[in-house]
Parts: C-alpha cells; structure tokens; sequence
C-alpha cells in the first residue's frame, strides 16, 4: 500500500542477529537475521510461539542486549553498535518497554508515585517537585488511574493496576516507540481487552509507534496495523493485518492461522488443522530469501519453496 | 452505583454519568498497610520474638544503667571482701540468695551487713554484678561495632560484585576463597598479637573475616534481583548502575541485610567471649562477657556463682539475638519461612 511507504520510517531493524554463547561449541541463536520496519504511529504486531525470539528481538532493540551483528536505526539514528552520549540519550527517553509480568516489572519497594517518575527523575524532565506530582498525576488519569494509586505500593494494587503503572511509567516519556512485551498475556481475559484497549487509545492520542508483541493472534489481529510471524529466530512472513490474515503465504503462518477457533460453530466443526513441523518440512530457514508477494507483504523462503507455497494456494 | 470497583472499562463520559470521581473516590479493597507496618506487625504476633525483643531490651537496659546505679564500680579491688557469695534484698528473707556460705552469714562475719552483692565478688573482692553489666556493655558494643563494620564491607563487596558480575566478580570470588582459606583464628591471632589489644582490634579482628558472609549473601540476591524486570525497566529509563544499585537493588536486600545482621550479633558475641575465653579479650580490669567467664571458670567448682551469672547473661542475650532473627526472617521473608 502507498499509504504506508509515505510515512516516516521510525525504525529500521536490518539483518539482526542476536547469539547467546552457551560454551565454547555451542550457541543459542535466539533471533537470525531478521529484517522489518515500523512507521511512524504504527502498531507492528510481532507473533510467534514460545521461544522463537520474540523477547530477544524487542530487548536487543532497546538495546538491553548488545545485538551480534546488524544494524538498528531509530529516529534516524544508528542505535546497533556503542552510541555516542546523545544517541543513548534519545534512546533512553523516545523508546520504552512495557512488561509482560506487572508485578515483576514494578519494584515492590517503591511507591506508584516514584515508579512512575523514576523516568523524568533520570532525565531531570521538571523543575519542581509540584510539577513532578502534577506530570505523574497527569499521567495516572490517562491511564485510568486516579491521584490516590499515588501512595500505594505495587502490592496493593490489582493485576490490571498494576500493568497501567508499567504503562504509565513509559507514557510520562512521551516515547516514539513503546515495545509491548507479552503486556497482557498474564493478565485475566477479562482485562486483557481494557489494556489492550488502553493501548490502542494510546496510540491514536500520542501517536506513537508500538511493537506489540504477543503469541495470542486473535489480540494481534484487533490492534495491530502490520504483522511479523517470527519462527526459530526468523521472520517467515510479515505484511498488513490482512496480508498476514487473509492471505497468508508461509506454511507456518497457515499452520497457526488454522488453529485459531471460529466463534460459528458450523464452520468451528469442520475448520482444518493444518500441522506444521520444522524438522519434517524439508525447509532450510537460513537458506531463504526475503520475497515480495506485494508491496507490503514479504515470505521467508527459497525460490522453488515460495513458487511451490504460491501454487499449493492457487 | 454502588460498586465502583470496576470502573476501568468504562470511558471517560460514561464515569461522568454513574457519578465517579477519580480524585475522590478511595479503593478501600487493596489500600493496606505500608511494608514496614505490616514486618512490625507480623513481629509481634510471634510470641518467641515478642518475648526475645523484651529480654534484649532488658539486657541493654541493665547494661547501660546498672553500672551507673551501682555503689561499686567494675575495677575496685576490696582485700577484704574476696569470693563473697550473693545476696539479693527480698529474696533474702526466703533463705536463697541471703549471703550465707555453708550457714555461716559471710556478710556478718566481715562486719559489711549493710552491702549487696547481687552476684557476689570476685577473687579480688570486685563486685560481680556491677562487671557482669559493665562486660555486657563491652560486648555488645564490640559485637555491634564488629557487625556494623561486617554490613559497611560486605553490602559493598557483594552489590559490586554481583552486579558487575563477569571477571570482576570472578576475581571478587577467588580472594574471598583465599581470605577463607586460612583459617579464621590464625588471623585473629596473628592480627591480635600485632596490635595493641583494645576494643577496636577485637572488633577489627571480628570484622576481618565476619564481612565474608555477608558478602555472599548480599551478592547472592543481586544475582537473583538484576535479571528482573523492574532493573531492566530502570535501564531501557537510562538509569546509571549507581541509582539502580541504591535505588532498586539495596532496598530489596534490606530484609535479608537485617535477618543476617541478627544473626551475625550473637556469633559476634560468642566469638569475642571465645577470643577472650583464650587470652586474647579486652586487657584487665576491663572486662567482656567473654573475660568475665574465663576468671569464673578457674573458680567454678568453689564458687560456681562466678561462672554461672555471666554464662546466664551471655546465653539469654544470645538466645533472644537469635530468636529475634527467626522472627524477622518470617516477618520479612515469608518463603524462607519453610528452610
Ligand atoms: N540471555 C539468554 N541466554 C541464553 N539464551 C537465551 C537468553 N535469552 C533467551 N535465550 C534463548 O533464546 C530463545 C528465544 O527466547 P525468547 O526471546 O525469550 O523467546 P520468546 O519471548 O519468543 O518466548 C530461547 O530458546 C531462549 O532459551
Ligand atoms: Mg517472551
């Protein structure tokens, strides 16, 4: 779509590798090279099973990790290799992470008020102590909290409350891009939807960019605008929403698709379950090649794989 | 509307219409008590460290008025008046504790009917209760101040250590093994003999090698704290190692600072009295717990009273040190309620 290719490219991820060395001979390749971008005001959809390096991605990109190899570019800037001062800087305060566990992620020692401003303590973002209050206040009612949550610690808080402070601490920033790390997958059903919903509310208010990373499709399908399915470390597919959903090329990405139930139960009886095994499959991910099935959407795969995929679904 | 509970689903307009005001409105479910309220009250539900925390307080009550309130003082020596059994007021009158050896009224015999003893005196006629009160000051003092030194090098040590982690940490390691390697009173000795004795050697003494544990506990938990989520929030936040560390990582190691601090007080004490029960305590007339039982002991078996009095003191003060620790553990640290 042209639409998309108009907008400013907020980050630009290319052939990242993220290796973990376990021992001398063996080592972990959590992500292998990977390629994606995120536009401006963007929610990036990033799913995949457990284990497939969805975490490692969003943490390498933030740099919590030093990535093996690759280049990152956010705001214009290259972020992948050592960053001069303000490099750090603009990463530090336009990038944020929200967690998947709202209790883990929140310092129990510490009051909402301080969690909150730990971010504009860093940066030194006010000048008094009543506009500090009044940022963090601010911030709590966007999130739909109110001043008292102020003086509680984490533990008096509820499962919801708490996400909305993790959120809150990376809103008060005003980042360009918030990486959404399994943010709801430990929360009730129930919940889920209202946090899911305050994210995207979020985002049309702020307009900032979210990589929201999930293995729920169905939640990844409601908010997200693009789509990456990342498998043993590897993009396979990515592309919009309806590229991803509709026409979707990589037979893992079918194989999950398929496994999504259909509320029309007619239609639930009879839904084919396709399997999809690496090890049987006869692929190579290390061998393939980006391919353009259109502007938008893109299938990891070798020549004869992805004639062979586009044929099957012909 | 009366539950207001729920309200987090709705818009901004639709709280306007049930009438819900953020500002106003107070969640009575979760509002609590603040963490430290909550350790105090967990304390004194638990009978052992209520009565611990009594015993101690007593203890330091005495030790530091009983030596001020006493006719006598700690070095008096009385030629007279040498090996004199106890004598308590009222309790006299019931026939225990009323200054007799074998039925004869030492007290009258000497012409001194008007002088307590509480604990009797010595073999230099220095009165025992007022040294059994002046040796427990002495040796909570060292054990405190030997303690204080152990937190102050091994919170510091172990924080670097595992939160630099790598080959800091790795060279970190391997001289604690060598530290720990020789043993304990070979360097107390060795430093001991080497400095004037006095109650800063005997606490540095302690110090030398007491910090170790502490190290390793410290070292332990930041281990454990640094992968955590909210340490990496605070550094996707820019946050400098050093606000993380005094910041997120020291809070959240107090409990276990606190429960190993009232461990390591009665080891402390044991040690000193252990030190001096050799020859190597604080120089005469002071006198510790330590030296105090060590000067009983030689006479133990014809004046029992003079081991017995500091023995009592040192084993109730170490009892409710300890006791006072469990509790804290549980108040603190509830999982490791079950080690
Ligand atoms: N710090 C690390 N050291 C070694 N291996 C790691 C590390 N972090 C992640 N891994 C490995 O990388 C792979 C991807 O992990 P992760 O990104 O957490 O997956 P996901 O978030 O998709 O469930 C897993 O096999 C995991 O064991
Ligand atoms: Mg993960």
């Amino acid at each position: 779509m042209q639409a998309n290719d108009q907008r400013e490219v907020l980050l630009k991820v290319e052939n990242l590798k993220q290796y973990f060395p376990i021992s001398r001979s063996y080592t972990v390749k959590a992500v292998d090279d990977i390629s994606f971008t995120i536009h401006r005001g963007e929610i990036y959809g990033l799913v995949g099973e457990s284990g497939s390096g969805k975490s490692t991605t969003g943490r390498s990109i933030i740099r919590l990790y030093d990535p093996t190899d690759g280049k990152i570019t956010f705001c214009g800037q290259d972020i992948s290799g050592k960053m001069p001062r303000d490099t750090v800087r603009m990463l530090r305060t336009k990038m944020h992470m929200i967690f998947q566990d709202p209790m883990a992620s929140l310092n129990p020692r510490e009051k909402v008020m301080d969690i909150i401003a730990e971010g504009i303590d860093i940066h030194q973002m006010y000048s008094s102590q009543e506009e500090r209050r009044e940022m963090v206040y601010a911030i709590l009612k966007k999130v739909g909290l109110s001043k008292e949550h102020a003086n509680r610690y984490p533990h008096q808080l509820s499962g919801g409350q708490r996400q909305r402070v993790g959120i809150a601490r990376a809103l008060i920033m005003k980042p360009d891009l918030i990486i959404a790390d399994e943010a709801i997958s430990a929360l009730d059903v129930s919940i889920q939807a209202q946090v899911v919903n305050l994210l995207k509310s979020i985002q049309v208010e702020t307009g900032c960019a979210i990589l929201f990373i999930a293995h729920d499709l169905s939640m990844v399908r409601y908010i997200s605008d693009t789509i990456g399915v990342l498998h043993l470390g590897h993009l396979v597919e990515s592309g919009t929403t309806a590229d991803v959903f509709e026409h979707a090329v990589h037979p893992y990405t079918r194989s999950l698709l398929s496994a999504i139930p259909r509320p029309n139960p007619l239609l639930e009886k009879d839904r084919p379950i396709m399997t999809y095994d690496y090890k049987t499959s006869g692929l190579d991910y290390s061998q393939g090649t980006y391919h353009d099935i259109t502007d938008t959407h893109k299938v990891l795969g070798t020549d004869a794989d992805v004639q062979r995929w586009l044929k099957e679904l012909a | 509307m009366k539950d207001m509970q729920n309200v987090q689903h709705l818009t901004e307009e639709e709280r306007r219409l049930v009438g819900y005001n953020a500002d106003e409105f107070v969640d009575e479910n979760f509002s609590g008590h603040s963490y430290v309220k909550e350790i105090i009250l967990t304390l004194f539900a638990n009978k052992a460290t209520a009565i611990s925390l009594i015993c101690l307080l007593v203890i330091v009550l005495f030790a530091i008025f009983a030596p001020m309130l006493s006719p006598y003082t700690y070095k008096e020596i009385n030629s007279k008046t040498t090996n004199m059994p106890m004598r308590i007021p009222v309790l006299e009158d019931l026939g225990i504790f009323d200054g007799t050896r074998k039925g004869v009224d030492m007290y009258a015999k000497k012409g001194i009917e008007d002088q307590y003893h509480y604990f009797g005196t010595d073999n230099l006629g220095r009165d025992i209760w007022t040294r059994v009160w002046v040796g427990t000051r002495i040796s909570l003092l060292i054990a405190v101040l030997a303690v204080v030194l152990d937190v102050v090098i091994g919170v510091t040590y172990g924080m670097v250590a595992g939160f630099f982690g790598g080959k800091i940490d790795m060279i970190m390691q391997r001289l604690i093994e060598i530290l720990t390697g020789i043993p304990n009173l070979i360097i107390m000795m060795l430093l001991l003999l080497a400095m004037e004795p006095g109650i800063p050697t005997i606490c540095l003494a302690l110090a030398i090698t007491g910090w170790v544990n502490m190290s390793r506990i410290v070292r332990a938990q930041v281990l454990k704290l640094k992968s955590n989520e909210y340490v990496l929030a605070s550094r996707t936040l820019g946050a400098s190692p050093k606000r993380i560390l005094l910041k997120h990582l020291l809070p959240n190691t107090m409990g276990q600072i606190i429960i190993t601090f009232m461990f390591s007080v009665p080891h402390a004490i044991f040690f000193e009295a252990f030190l001096a029960f050799i020859g190597l305590g604080v120089p005469i007339p002071m006198a510790s717990l330590g030296t105090l039982i060590n000067d009983g002991y030689r006479s133990a078996m014809l004046y029992p009273y003079q081991v017995l009095c500091p023995a009592a003191v040192l084993s109730v003060l170490m009892l409710s040190f300890n006791l006072l620790g469990d509790g804290l553990r549980d108040a603190i640290d509830p999982q490791m309620r079950s080690m």
